[in-house]
């Protein structure tokens, strides 16, 4: 087996292992709330049956590791368990609690198609444009268009991403009228007229996103650029073009792709505000909304996602960084 | 798709006159190095730089671009601000803090002026403000506009107006800076004082304890801070109650443990940085304890980075926490503080078109906290300049 | 002979602090068609930063103020980047000292080789990389059809560097710039690199300027040598008139540096209990044994040279005896007295008895402690004195290292010199009275006239206060001024050992013989009487092979 291989193994190793621990943390974060949940479900004035009856539906009657191998077979088939929220609603309305409709996955599933769409439309705008403007920033730096972007981007990184949301929504929703100020999303939308809510808050988060990526790929590039094989190019007489293309190009792809990786996780943390502010059916709104609510089920559930995603993207930018390394890629 | 026809028209013209600058600035300077070695990405930069100050300055003069120009002015004003308080850090002081004025930015300048009327704000909000942050104010009505115009519903009186229980919002705004900038300023020395601890410790001992600190670090460092942070408020909100502590000092807690990791991680970068060096070594061979190893040898030659990396979380974590509260988990009413203040004036941001300064409030509020942490980060990438200026 | 390069008047200046401060201050150089001119200084001479101005080249930070260099009738001051490009790698190229940072990691040496021809028209890539491995071959480089085709990393030291030297020659330049090529390499592997470098000049015809602080270096690669201090010059002359009659005093002065050298002590008393004694030491990083069986004794009064080149493990040996990485096998005796194997286990009067002296003295004073306080910290750990007791101490060690007590006590290392920083380091390993001292190429980063001072010192200290020394050194003219026994170490294992005296005689074990050999000596003929007696293939890694 190749060094790259074991090398890739043990680092997917590793991530399974910190996702496995990640869910212990949050399983027993969970599990530290004091009383009892159907108890503060149901009210002071619930009777000791209908506690009981609630208690034994949502299994809390379980020893607590029990219940962790329960939630994390259950959570690896896709089963996530049952929303309280849900739970509670249906106990009011008589029905079945397992019915269908109050499952955690089904709360889930649209939600996090939606969210996925922000992620990506976000990703595709940001992506390509800090990319170019940090490439860009490196070649001219110390010029007065880099001390421009250096003051621009530090200030989108400074604000809060709700300050940035109500700019735009006062620019290009309030006072021009060109996008609408509220996402309200639902199925069986044209793709266009998606696109066209989801901009709002793509935006917003394109502007956070860019600043730090572009900050990152300046001082990736810089660093680079300080190399001595790069100063040899160009003491050979390479043309300036060629010198970025043949020779900074290869050894930028690990930097950029890490940077790119790293913002990409930076970005579950701010849909969770953005969605927020523009109601947005993502799944942060629903996070902050259960949080709200303690339905605890679907926050245990969103950390879960979210610190999967957030663990999965650092893992892609650790793996690619390792393939592009000639050193590895061709041993001694 | 008008407008994006409109965006390549100008494009192109732009790249034409640029093109154009170039070749007549050649010309007419018989190939002065200047135009000769511009390349042609340069000429392009210049032209769009200009076309973009031309544009600004027409829609400066529009009368619709309220916000534009209370925008521009802002800017201009801040901009003069920090330039005036450069030229008295160069004229008062002692000899070295008027050298350190001498070859620093203005965006420097600026962040460490406003700073200090932060610090002021916060420390005087008492004697600044003129109302309490949480006086109900009789016989003034509630939701009153900002702006102090009596036609569409303000009051001279109330320069910000009033919020939905009639309390005075520039007064809420003053105490803000005491609550919000007080608590996250707590957090980050908590913060601080726990990741520095674990952090220098790690470098020093190395072994056993470095392997279970930093493999504890990488999991909790593996759920994204904010995620994290509302999960274990969500915790908190239900143990705050019924322990009698309030929600705010678990907030406290909580965001300084998460953001620890993060000081844990540098701290014992730089540690085990300062660790390698052959003064350390010297100073293990004579004999000498941890503590003096820690206090005497590591922890003069981390401060530094550590200060940069203050301002940093400083701004973390008074986004998280502006965050929070923004999503009402956070500060704790009846503390007066800026990202709650957002949340309940956020509406009134949709009557901006009607009545430019009723959109005042919520962005104020907001503002305040893009402020400050726009001033930490100036003045914390100017130490991180100066410093990586001075290696080299 | 017509001029190459003529540099006139050459000013430059680098920025620093917001303020611009001269680097060179008014330099006249010619150089004529394939001359070699070598370029000598100290660090801070401003050496690179001629020969890269000799390319129209100045770093990130620096600017040419005043002054012209003109290349072959070309002003490259004034000419456009388009002008300058084509000469760039064309007809001058370039030679770094770090070949393994100047390749760049993500493509194979050929294509790096054949880049420049393609990018001038000068060949197709075809011709090129046949060329390539024509000149692979005449450099000598083990497989030269092959070794092409591999990656930087895959490749040693010495053959990298001597793969950067075919590259610069891959457009058959007239002038090469040879920026201190060899500095980085060890004694063995510099050999053959200076053989190839001399070669590849001679059989092209190119005029080179070869940038080096090594006089013996430059005495072997250079037709005419020029002297700089602190970017002005101080004079230029032949070779061979220069060698056998420097004119200024600095030159005189840096001439003279090896001429300090210590008579030879009488024989150890064999009975006498020796102050170290390391005993079949092995240790191991992790699983890898790095040193194996080794064995030395150290007397009162003595100055042990532990001889080797990187990865010898003389290092390694030292870190066994203060007990920073414990032995795997043996132990050390100090006065007869068994040590525990780490300095945990050791107590206060253990560890003060024998004191380090690092090779950097950068990293070994913090930077924060000023000069008395770090002085004085194992003054007061441990003699317990304090306050003026402490004081008076401080200002006695300070003179014994020959500083002023009053103007240096308050100072931080920042302030001082690399010679006064080193001298710090004594005067804190001195202040533990110790009997033993370990110097761990104490003066391999000093320029030579500095190194000179403190070895007197060392040596003036040793007389005085019947100090032993373990002096590790990768350099043999320092073994030859101030050791009395000599330990020479090859991959973790004792070759040789014995008085200085015998050392330097013949007959010794073939590994000594090829290291004492291969240091370059200041006689102009040395390199080829050394290539006529051994031949080529009996020099640097071919030779090491072989044993």
């Amino acid at each position: 087996m190749g060094t790259v291989t074991r090398i890739i193994l043990q680092r997917l190793a590793l991530g399974l292992l910190t996702l496995l621990v990640v869910s212990v943390v949050i399983f027993t974060a969970v599990n530290l709330l004091p009383g009892d949940f159907a108890q503060s479900i149901l009210g002071q004035g619930a009777t000791p049956e209908a506690v009981a009856a609630i208690r034994q539906d949502l299994g809390l009657d379980q020893h607590p590791v029990t219940r962790y191998f329960q939630w994390l077979g259950g959570a690896v088939q896709g089963d996530l368990g049952t929303s309280f929220a849900s739970a509670n609603f249906a106990a009011f309305a008589g029905s079945d609690a397992n019915a269908n409709m109050g499952t955690v996955a089904s709360t889930i599933a649209p939600r996090f198609e939606n969210t996925m769409f922000l992620a990506g439309v976000t990703a595709a705008i940001a992506v390509p444009l800090a990319v170019f403007l940090g490439v860009l920033a490196a070649l001219y730096r110390e010029t007065v268009f880099d001390r421009a972007a250096n003051i621009f981007t530090l200030s989108s990184i400074s604000s809060p991403e709700f300050f940035l949301a109500y700019i735009l929504i006062l620019l290009l929703a309030v006072l021009n009228p060109i996008l609408p100020s509220l996402s309200n999303i639902f199925d069986g939308m044209s793709f266009s007229e998606r696109l066209e809510r989801t901009l709002l808050p793509a935006l917003t988060l394109t502007l956070v996103v860019t600043a730090h990526m572009m900050r990152m790929t300046r001082a990736a590039i810089i660093n680079l650029l300080a190399s001595p094989y790069i100063e040899m190019a160009r003491l050979k007489g390479i043309n300036p073009l060629r010198v970025i293309v043949k020779h900074a190009l290869p050894n930028a792809l690990a930097p950029i792709i890490n940077v790119i990786a790293l913002n990409l996780a930076y970005l579950i943390t701010g849909v969770v505000v953005v969605e927020t502010v523009f109601v947005y059916p993502g799944i942060g709104q629903l996070f902050v909304d259960s949080v709200k609510l303690r339905d605890i089920p679907v926050v245990q559930a969103c950390c879960l996602l979210f610190a999967s995603a957030y663990i999965l993207l650092n893992l892609t930018a650790d793996i690619m960084s390792i393939l592009s390394n000639p050193r590895l890629r061709h041993p001694k | 798709m008008s407008p994006i026809v409109s965006v390549l028209v100008a494009l192109i013209a732009i790249a034409v006159v640029a093109w154009l600058f170039r070749f007549l600035g050649q010309a007419s300077t018989s190939n002065a190095p200047f135009f000769r070695d511009m390349p042609y990405a340069s000429a392009f930069g210049y032209i769009l730089g200009g076309a973009a100050l031309m544009g600004g300055l027409w829609l400066y003069l529009q009368d619709g671009a309220v916000f534009f120009r209370w925008a521009v002015q802002g800017f201009a004003a801040f901009a003069v601000a920090g330039w005036l308080f450069r030229i008295f850090g160069r004229v008062v002081g002692t000899q070295g803090s008027r050298k350190l004025f001498r070859s620093m930015p203005l965006t420097a300048s600026f962040g460490i002026l406003t700073i200090l009327v932060y610090a002021f704000a916060a420390v005087f909000a008492g004697v600044i403000a003129p109302y309490g942050q949480d006086e109900i104010i009789q016989g003034v009505a509630a939701n009153i506009v900002p702006g102090g115009d009596p036609a569409i519903g303000g009051n001279p009186d109330f320069p910000l107006g009033t919020d939905q229980l009639g309390r005075d919002l520039l007064s809420r705004l003053i105490y803000g800076a005491q609550n919000t900038v007080g608590i996250a300023f707590a957090t980050t020395c908590l913060a601080f004082f726990i990741g520095c601890t674990f952090g220098f410790l790690s470098a020093v001992l190395q072994g056993w304890f470095d392997q279970i600190f930093s493999r504890a670090v990488d999991v909790l460092m593996a759920i994204p801070s904010l995620i994290f942070a509302l999960l274990l408020m969500t915790i908190a909100s239900v143990w705050a109650p019924q322990l009698g502590i309030p929600l705010t000092a678990f907030m406290v807690v909580i965001i300084a443990v998460i953001d620890s990791t993060r000081v844990y991680r540098l701290a014992r970068a730089v540690g085990y940085n300062i660790v390698v060096m052959d003064y350390i070594e010297a100073a293990k061979l004579r004999g000498e304890g941890l503590g003096y190893l820690i206090f005497k040898e590591i922890l003069p030659n981390a401060t530094a980075p550590l200060l940069a990396e203050f301002g940093l979380r400083f701004c973390f974590v008074f986004l998280t926490i502006a965050s929070l509260s923004f999503l009402g988990v956070g500060i704790q009413p009846p503390l007066a503080d800026w990202g709650t203040m957002v949340r309940d004036l956020a509406q009134f941001v949709n009557f901006a078109a009607f009545a430019p300064q009723v959109a005042a409030a919520p962005l104020l509020a907001a503002g305040a906290i893009a402020l400050l942490t726009v001033a930490v980060n100036f003045v914390v990438d100017w130490m991180l300049h100066r410093s990586s200026g001075l290696k080299s | 002979m017509s001029t190459l390069l003529k540099i006139r008047g050459l000013k430059i200046e680098g920025r620093s602090d917001e303020t611009w401060n001269p680097i060179i201050n008014g330099v006249d150089l010619d150089l004529a068609k394939g001359e070699v001119l070598g370029l000598i200084g100290e660090s801070g001479a401003g050496k690179s930063t001629m020969g890269l101005a000799a390319m129209g080249y100045t770093r990130d930070g620096c600017r040419i103020s005043e002054g012209s260099v003109e290349f072959d009738g070309i002003d490259l001051v004034n000419a456009s980047a388009d002008v300058k490009r084509d000469l760039l790698g064309k007809r001058i190229a370039y030679v770094a000292q770090s070949a393994a940072a100047s390749f760049n990691p993500a493509h194979k040496i050929i294509d790096q080789h054949t880049e420049a021809p393609t990018q001038h028209n000068v060949m197709s890539k075809g011709e090129s990389a046949d060329d390539a491995m024509d000149l692979y071959e005449r450099l000598r480089l083990p497989n030269p059809q092959e070794i092409g085709f591999r990656y930087p990393h895959q490749v040693s030291g010495g053959q990298l560097q001597r793969a950067m030297t075919a590259m610069a020659m891959s457009c058959r330049p007239d002038l090469i710039i040879f920026d201190e090529p060899t500095t980085a390499l060890d004694v063995t592997t510099q050999i053959e690199v200076l053989a190839a470098i001399r070669k590849i000049v001679e059989d092209f015809d190119t005029a080179a300027i070869y940038i080096t602080h090594d006089l013996a270096v430059v005495a072997q690669m250079a037709d005419r040598i020029k002297v700089l201090l602190r970017g002005d010059e101080v004079e230029t002359a032949e070779t061979r008139e220069m060698l056998a009659n420097p004119q200024e005093d600095y030159t005189k002065s840096l001439w003279a540096v090896r001429s300090f050298q210590r008579p030879q002590k009488p024989a150890i008393n064999t009975s006498a209990t020796p102050v170290v004694s390391v005993r079949n030491v092995t240790a191991a990083y992790g699983k890898i044994d790095v040193l194996h069986d080794v064995s030395f004794d150290i007397h009162a009064g003595r100055t042990v040279a532990v001889v080797g080149e990187s990865g010898s493990g003389k290092s390694t040996a030292a870190r066994c005896i203060t007990g920073l990485l414990p032995p795997r096998i043996g132990h050390i005796e100090f006065d007869g007295q068994t040590l525990p194997l780490s300095y945990k286990q050791r107590n206060k009067d253990q560890l003060r008895q024998a004191q380090m002296i690092y090779q950097m003295a950068d990293t070994a004073l913090n930077p924060r402690v000023s000069i008395g306080e770090t002085i004085g910290r194992p003054v007061q750990f441990y003699m317990g004195l304090t306050g003026k007791d402490k004081r008076k101490r401080v200002n006695d060690l300070l003179e014994q290292i020959e500083l002023e007590p009053t103007e240096y006590f308050n100072r931080l290392p920042s302030e001082l010199s690399g010679g006064q920083k080193q001298r710090i380091g004594i005067a804190r390993a001195l202040a533990a009275e110790p009997k033993f001292i370990i110097c761990d190429e104490v003066t391999s980063a000093l320029d030579q006239l500095v190194a000179e001072g403190i070895l007197r010192l060392l040596a003036k200290l040793q007389d005085e206060l019947n100090l032993s020394y373990m002096f590790i050194t990768h350099d043999l003219a320092t073994v030859k001024s101030i050791a009395d026994e000599v330990v020479v170490m090859k991959d973790g294992k004792v070759v040789e050992q014995g008085s200085k005296d015998q050392m330097f005689q013949p007959p010794h074990h073939p590994y000594t013989d090829l290291l004492l050999s291969s240091v370059p000596e200041m006689d102009p003929d040395w390199l080829t009487n050394l290539l006529d007696q051994r031949g080529v293939d009996n020099i640097g890694d071919a030779a090491v092979k072989k044993m």
